[in-house]
C-alpha cells in the first residue's frame, strides 16, 4: 500500500512542486491549502505522515501540530514541518510544540524523500 | 486520398499537368469563375441587413452560423449593373484574407475541371474594373469563362469602406 | 513538469504581489496590526520561497532582504514610520519587477536594486545577517547539508551507535525503528536493545524512556550521513557514535552538521532565537499565535479578514476557452428565439406544451449566459492596485504629495474591460497628479492638507460599471483650457461654452494644457486617448470640475462587453438596437409636437421643453429626412447633458443582445457601434446615438442655436 502524505501549504507552487516530487516517488498525495482545511482533513485522509508549512492563514504550522497532537490518536503520526531557511528557533519551536523533523525549502526531491524516509520508514 | 485532379491524371495517363477544379458561375449574364478551393459554401440567397453608408456593390451583412459576414455584389463590383437580387440568386461564400465574404452571383452554372496551361491572359480591353478583377480567362464549351482574382475584389477588411 | 509548475509559481505570484500591495495599502493608511504585517510577512515568504525552488536568485535575494524587516516589525523590535512605509512600498514594485523580470525576461535597474537592498540593510540588525538563504534549482544538489552526504568514500567503517532517546522524544512521533530502517540502507546494521536501565515494573514511570540501543554499523559511508539521520532526534536523544575512522574526518563532518543544524556552539548569538520557545508541553492557548490574536480582533474587522485570506479554491482558464463557451450559449439563445419563432408559426394547434418546455429552455439557457458570463468578471482589485503605484510614481516625478483612496474594489467588471482600462486610468491618474494635485506649498497657501487625494472609486449602477476618479486639486482651470482651445485652433475664439463644454475640451483630439510636453503625462498623448479607449469599450467618459475644488472623472461602462440590453426598434424597414443605457425615455409624437426651426430643423415639444429630433434613417443615409415623419422618438441624453429625440418607425421591445462587433467585418461606420443577431437569425445593427446626434444637421444646427441665444442672453 503506499504512503500516505497530507501535505498543508498556503502556497500553490510549494504544493505542486511537492505533488510532482512526491507522486513520482510513488507517495499518495493529499493537499490542503491552510491549517484550518488541514486538520478538518486529517480524520478523512488518515495520512501515514503530514507536511505542513509554519507561515500560513487561519491556522499556522505550530496550530497544526497542537490540533494533531492534542487529539490522542494522532499522537503518533510523524509530522514535518516545512521552514525556510535553517532557521533553528522555528525548528526548535516546531519540535517543541511536537513536530517530528522539518524539510527546509528549497528542497529538491531527494532531501524530501530521505526526510520522508526517516519518519515513516517508507522509501514510497 | 488522392484528389480528383489526381485520380484524373493517372486515368487518362496524360502529360503532368495539375488540373484544378473551378465553380463557374454567372453574374450579370457573364460567365465567371472561382478556384473550388477558394469555396466555403454557396447558399440561396435571403434578404441582407443593411450596412449605414456602405458603397454600392457592399448589399450588407448575413448570418452565416452565428458570424456576421458581409456580401459584396459582384455585378456592381465589376462595374456593371447592381442586382436585385431575388431568391434565385446565390451567395457564394469564400475566404479571403482569413475572413469569410458572402458574394452575390446571379446563378451557380457547374464544376469544370481546367488545365492551367488552357489559361490565357486578359486580352487588353477598355475597363480598368475587368483588368484588375480578372487573372485570366478559359475557354470552356465554347464559352468565355472569367477567373476572378478574388485578393484584388475584396481587398484587407479594413479599407473594405472607408 | 517543472515548467508548468513554474507557471503556477509566476500565477500565484500575482496573488501573493496583490496580497502584499493590499497588506501595503493597509499599513499605509495607519493599519499596524499583527494580522496585516503577518500577511504581507507571509506573501513575500511565499514569493521568496518558490523563486528558491526555482534559482531565482536576485528574487530570492531581494524578497529576503523585504521578508527581513517585515519579520523585525513582526517580531515589534521595529516600528513603522512614514519613511520606512514609503521605502516598503517601493521595495514591493521593485519585487513586482523582479518578478516580471524573472517571468519574461529583461533586466530591472540594477542601481535602484542596490539602492533599495541598501536601505532595506539599514532596517536589519547585523547579526540577522548570517541566515543566508541558499537557493537551489528544482532536483538539483543535495538539500541544505542534511541529506546523505554526497562524500564517495570506499573504505567500510564500523560504526558503535549508542542511541538513548528521551522521554521528549515520543512527544515527537519519531520512531526509532525507522531510523534503524534509514541506517540499515547505509550498510550492515546490528541492533541491540539496552534495557539495562529498566527499573523494577513497579517503578516504572510510564512517562518515561529506559530504553537504549546499541548499534553497530559496517557502511563506506561518512559519519555525516549517520548524523544526518539522527538530525530530527538531536537534542531528543543521547546520541554518541564512535568509528575507526581518523579524527580528522569527524571534525570536518560535525563542522557541517553544525552549520547545517545550527546546533554547535559556534553558532552562538547569530542563531539566538528571537523569542523564548521553550515551552516543552504544547499549550495551544499560551502560544502566541496568528489564530489566538485574530480572535481577539473585532468581529466585524475578522469577517472582513477571513473574507479576503480565507482560502478560496480557483480554477485557471484559457480565457479563449470561456469566449467560446459565450459565443455558444449566445447562439443558443437566438437558437431558442428562432425555434419559438417557428413554432409559433406553426398551423399546428395547440402548441401550449411545447411553448412552456421552451420557456423552460430558455429560462435555463440564460442561466447558463449568466453563469458564463460571470467566468468573466474579476474584481478591480488588481487594477486599482497597479494604479497605487503610478500615483506613487508620479508624485515622485512631480515632486507632489498625492495619496491614492481606493473604494469598491470587491465590483466586478468583465475582464476585458479591466484589462483595457489600465491605460485610460493610468493616464487619468497621471494628469491628476500632474494638472490637478497643487504643489503642497500652493495646496497649504488655499487652506488645503499639503498632500493630496486623489479618490478611485467602482461602483454598479444599474446595469453599468461605474468608475470614478476624483481629485482635490484645483480643477479645471477653464479661462486657459479655452484660451488653449482657441489658440489650438480646436474652437472659434467667439465661441460661448458651457463649463461643462469647456471642461469637456480636454477629451479633444490634440489638446493639452501642460505648457511643455512632460514626460509624465505628456508623449503627445492627450485625454481623447482616454476617450478613445473608453468609447471603445462602449463605455463613456464624463468630467466635472469645481475650481480649487478638484476635478470628477466619470467612466460608465457597459458589465460585459458580450451582452447589452438594447431598444429594438425599426427605422426605414431595418430593425435596429439602440442601447438602453443611453435611452432617458420612449414617446410616440403627434404632429402637434413637431416644430420647425429654420430650412429643416424641426423640434419636439416635451413638456415645455424643445428638444431637437435627430432622424435616424437619414443620418444613417437610408432615407430622405423628409420622406415621412416617423411617429416614435427615442429621448436620449449626450455626455455634455445635451438631450436629442431619435426619431425611428416605431419600437418593438427590449431585450438583451449579443453584440457581435463589426470588426474586420467593415470598417467604422458612424452611427452604428456593432451588430447583434436576433431571434429570426437576422442581424441588426446596434446603435452608437451619439455619433448618430453628430451627424444630425439638425441637433448640431440647435446646438449653435442655442449657444448663440446664450450669448445673447449673458
Amino acid at each position: 500500500m503506499k504512503t500516505k502524505v497530507l501535505a498543508i501549504d498556503d502556497s500553490r507552487t510549494i504544493r505542486n512542486l511537492l505533488a510532482a516530487a512526491l507522486e513520482e516517488a510513488g507517495f499518495e498525495y493529499h493537499s490542503a491549502v491552510d491549517g484550518r482545511e488541514g486538520v478538518d482533513m486529517y480524520p478523512s485522509v488518515a495520512p501515514d505522515v503530514v507536511i505542513t508549512d509554519i507561515n500560513m492563514p487561519n491556522l499556522d504550522g505550530f496550530g497544526v501540530i497542537e490540533e494533531l497532537r492534542g487529539t490522542g490518536i494522532n499522537s503518533k503520526v510523524p509530522i514535518l514541518v516545512l521552514t525556510t531557511e535553517s532557521a533553528p528557533e522555528l525548528k526548535a519551536r516546531a519540535r517543541s510544540a511536537g513536530a517530528t523533523g522539518w524539510i527546509t525549502k528549497p528542497f529538491d526531491d531527494q532531501s524530501l524523500i530521505f526526510a520522508l524516509k526517516r519518519v515513516t520508514g517508507a522509501a514510497a | 486520398m488522392p484528389s480528383q485532379a489526381e485520380v484524373k491524371q493517372s486515368d487518362h495517363e496524360v502529360k503532368h499537368t495539375q488540373y484544378s477544379e473551378f465553380v463557374s458561375f454567372a453574374v450579370a449574364g457573364q460567365a465567371f469563375c472561382l478556384k473550388i478551393t477558394q469555396i466555403r459554401e454557396i447558399r440561396r440567397w435571403s434578404p441582407v441587413t443593411i450596412l449605414p453608408h456602405a458603397p454600392s456593390d457592399v448589399l450588407g451583412v448575413m448570418n452565416l452560423r452565428g458570424a456576421v459576414i458581409p456580401i459584396y455584389d459582384l455585378s456592381a463590383r465589376f462595374g456593371l449593373h447592381q442586382t436585385e437580387a431575388t431568391e434565385r440568386n446565390v451567395v457564394i461564400v469564400v475566404a479571403v484574407h482569413g475572413k469569410q465574404v458572402g458574394l452575390l452571383a446571379e446563378s451557380v452554372s457547374e464544376i469544370i475541371s481546367i488545365n492551367p496551361e488552357e489559361i490565357q491572359d486578359t486580352p487588353q480591353v477598355d475597363s480598368r474594373n475587368t483588368m484588375e478583377y480578372i487573372q485570366g480567362i478559359i475557354s470552356h464549351n465554347d464559352t468565355m469563362v472569367r477567373i476572378i482574382n478574388l485578393d484584388a475584389v475584396i481587398t484587407a477588411p479594413e479599407q473594405v469602406i472607408l | 513538469m517543472s515548467g508548468s509548475i513554474q507557471d503556477t509559481f509566476f500565477e500565484e505570484c500575482e496573488d501573493l504581489l496583490e496580497a502584499m500591495d493590499e497588506g501595503l495599502t493597509a499599513i499605509e493608511g495607519g493599519e499596524h496590526d499583527q494580522e496585516v504585517v503577518n500577511a504581507v510577512f507571509r506573501a513575500v515568504h511565499s514569493i521568496k520561497g518558490g523563486a528558491g525552488a526555482f534559482g531565482l536568485d536576485e528574487l530570492v535575494g531581494f524578497a529576503h532582504k523585504f521578508e527581513t524587516v517585515f519579520d523585525e516589525l513582526r517580531s515589534g523590535k521595529l516600528q513603522f514610520d512614514s519613511a520606512l512605509i514609503q521605502l516598503l512600498l517601493r521595495s514591493s514594485d521593485h519585487l513586482a519587477d523582479l518578478v516580471a523580470t524573472a517571468r519574461d525576461g529583461g533586466s530591472t535597474d540594477e542601481a535602484h536594486h542596490n539602492v533599495l537592498i541598501e536601505a532595506l540593510q539599514k532596517y536589519i540588525p547585523e547579526e540577522e545577517e548570517d541566515l543566508t538563504f541558499e537557493p537551489m534549482g528544482l532536483g538539483g544538489g543535495m538539500g541544505g547539508g542534511f541529506a546523505p552526504a554526497p562524500i564517495i568514500e570506499d573504505k567500510e567503517r564500523t560504526y558503535e551507535i549508542r542511541f538513548h532517546p528521551l522521554k521528549e522524544m515520543y512527544g515527537t512521533g519519531n520512531e526509532p525503528f525507522f531510523l534503524f530502517q534509514a541506517l540499515s540502507e547505509l550498510g550492515e546494521l546490528e541492533v541491540k536493545l539496552n534495557d539495562a536501565e529498566l527499573p523494577g515494573f513497579d517503578a516504572i514511570d510510564v512517562a518515561e524512556s529506559y530504553i537504549s540501543w546499541d548499534l553497530t554499523l559496517k557502511s563506506t559511508e561518512g559519519r555525516s550521513s549517520i548524523e544526518a539521520i539522527f538530525e530530527f532526534v538531536e537534542g531528543l536523544c543521547e546520541l554518541s557514535i564512535s568509528s575507526d575512522s581518523d579524527a580528522a574526518d569527524e571534525v570536518n563532518a560535525l563542522a557541517a552538521l553544525d552549520a547545517a543544524f545550527g546546533t554547535g556552539d559556534d553558532a552562538g548569538p547569530a542563531l539566538e532565537p528571537s523569542a523564548p520557545f521553550e515551552a516543552p508541553v504544547p499549550a495551544p492557548e499560551a502560544e502566541p499565535s496568528a489564530v489566538v490574536e485574530e480572535k481577539a480582533s473585532s468581529p466585524k474587522a475578522e469577517t472582513a479578514k477571513s473574507e479576503q485570506r480565507g482560502p478560496k479554491p480557483t480554477l485557471r482558464v484559457d480565457l479563449e476557452r470561456v469566449d467560446r463557451l459565450i459565443n455558444a450559449v449566445g447562439e443558443l439563445i437566438i437558437n431558442h428565439s428562432m425555434l419559438a419563432q417557428q413554432i409559433a408559426n406553426l398551423d399546428a394547434g395547440d402548441v401550449r406544451d411545447v411553448e412552456t418546455e421552451l420557456e423552460g429552455f430558455k429560462n435555463l439557457a440564460r442561466d447558463i449566459q449568466e453563469g458564463v458570463m460571470s467566468i468573466r468578471a474579476q474584481p478591480v482589485k488588481p487594477l486599482f492596485q497597479r494604479m497605487a503605484r503610478i500615483v506613487r510614481e508620479a508624485s515622485s516625478a512631480t515632486g507632489k504629495t498625492a495619496k491614492l483612496v481606493t473604494e469598491g474594489e470587491a465590483t466586478e467588471v468583465d475582464k476585458t474591460v479591466i484589462e483595457r482600462l489600465s491605460d485610460p486610468l493610468t493616464h487619468i491618474l497621471r494628469n491628476a497628479v500632474d494638472h490637478g494635485i497643487e504643489k503642497p506649498e500652493d495646496r497649504e497657501a488655499a487652506g488645503k492638507e499639503t498632500a493630496g487625494e486623489i479618490r478611485l472609486t467602482a461602483s454598479h449602477r444599474s446595469g453599468s460599471v461605474c468608475i470614478e476618479i476624483k481629485d482635490d486639486g484645483a480643477g479645471v482651470n477653464r479661462p486657459r483650457v479655452k484660451q488653449i482651445a482657441i489658440e489650438k485652433g480646436l474652437i472659434p475664439e467667439n465661441a460661448e461654452l458651457t463649463d461643462a463644454e469647456i471642461d469637456n475640451l480636454l477629451f479633444m483630439p490634440g489638446f493639452s494644457t501642460a505648457k511643455e510636453v512632460s514626460n509624465l503625462s505628456g508623449r503627445g498623448v492627450g485625454m481623447d486617448v482616454v476617450k478613445n479607449a473608453v468609447t471603445g469599450l462602449g463605455g463613456r467618459i464624463n468630467i466635472s470640475s469645481t475650481p480649487g475644488q478638484g476635478s470628477t472623472f466619470t467612466i460608465i461602462l457597459p458589465l460585459t462587453l458580450a451582452v447589452m440590453d438594447g431598444m429594438v426598434v425599426s427605422v426605414a424597414d431595418q430593425t435596429m438596437v439602440v442601447p438602453i443605457t443611453s435611452i432617458v425615455e420612449t414617446m410616440r409624437g403627434s404632429d402637434d409636437m413637431i416644430n420647425s426651426l429654420g430650412a429643416d430643423g424641426t423640434l419636439l415639444s416635451i413638456r415645455g421643453n424643445f428638444v431637437p429630433i435627430c432622424d435616424v434613417a437619414g443620418a444613417l443615409g437610408l432615407r430622405h429626412c423628409n420622406d415621412q415623419p416617423p411617429g416614435v422618438y427615442l429621448l436620449v441624453e449626450t455626455e455634455t447633458g445635451q438631450r436629442s429625440a431619435l426619431a425611428v418607425d416605431d419600437i418593438f421591445d427590449q431585450r438583451q443582445v449579443v453584440i457581435k462587433s463589426l470588426d474586420g467585418v467593415c470598417g467604422n461606420i458612424p452611427g452604428v457601434a456593432a451588430a447583434t443577431i436576433l431571434g429570426d437569425g437576422k442581424i441588426a445593427m446596434i446603435l452608437d446615438p451619439e455619433s448618430i446626434i453628430a451627424a444630425s444637421p439638425t441637433a448640431a444646427a440647435f446646438d449653435t442655436e442655442r449657444r448663440m441665444s446664450n450669448a445673447i442672453a449673458s
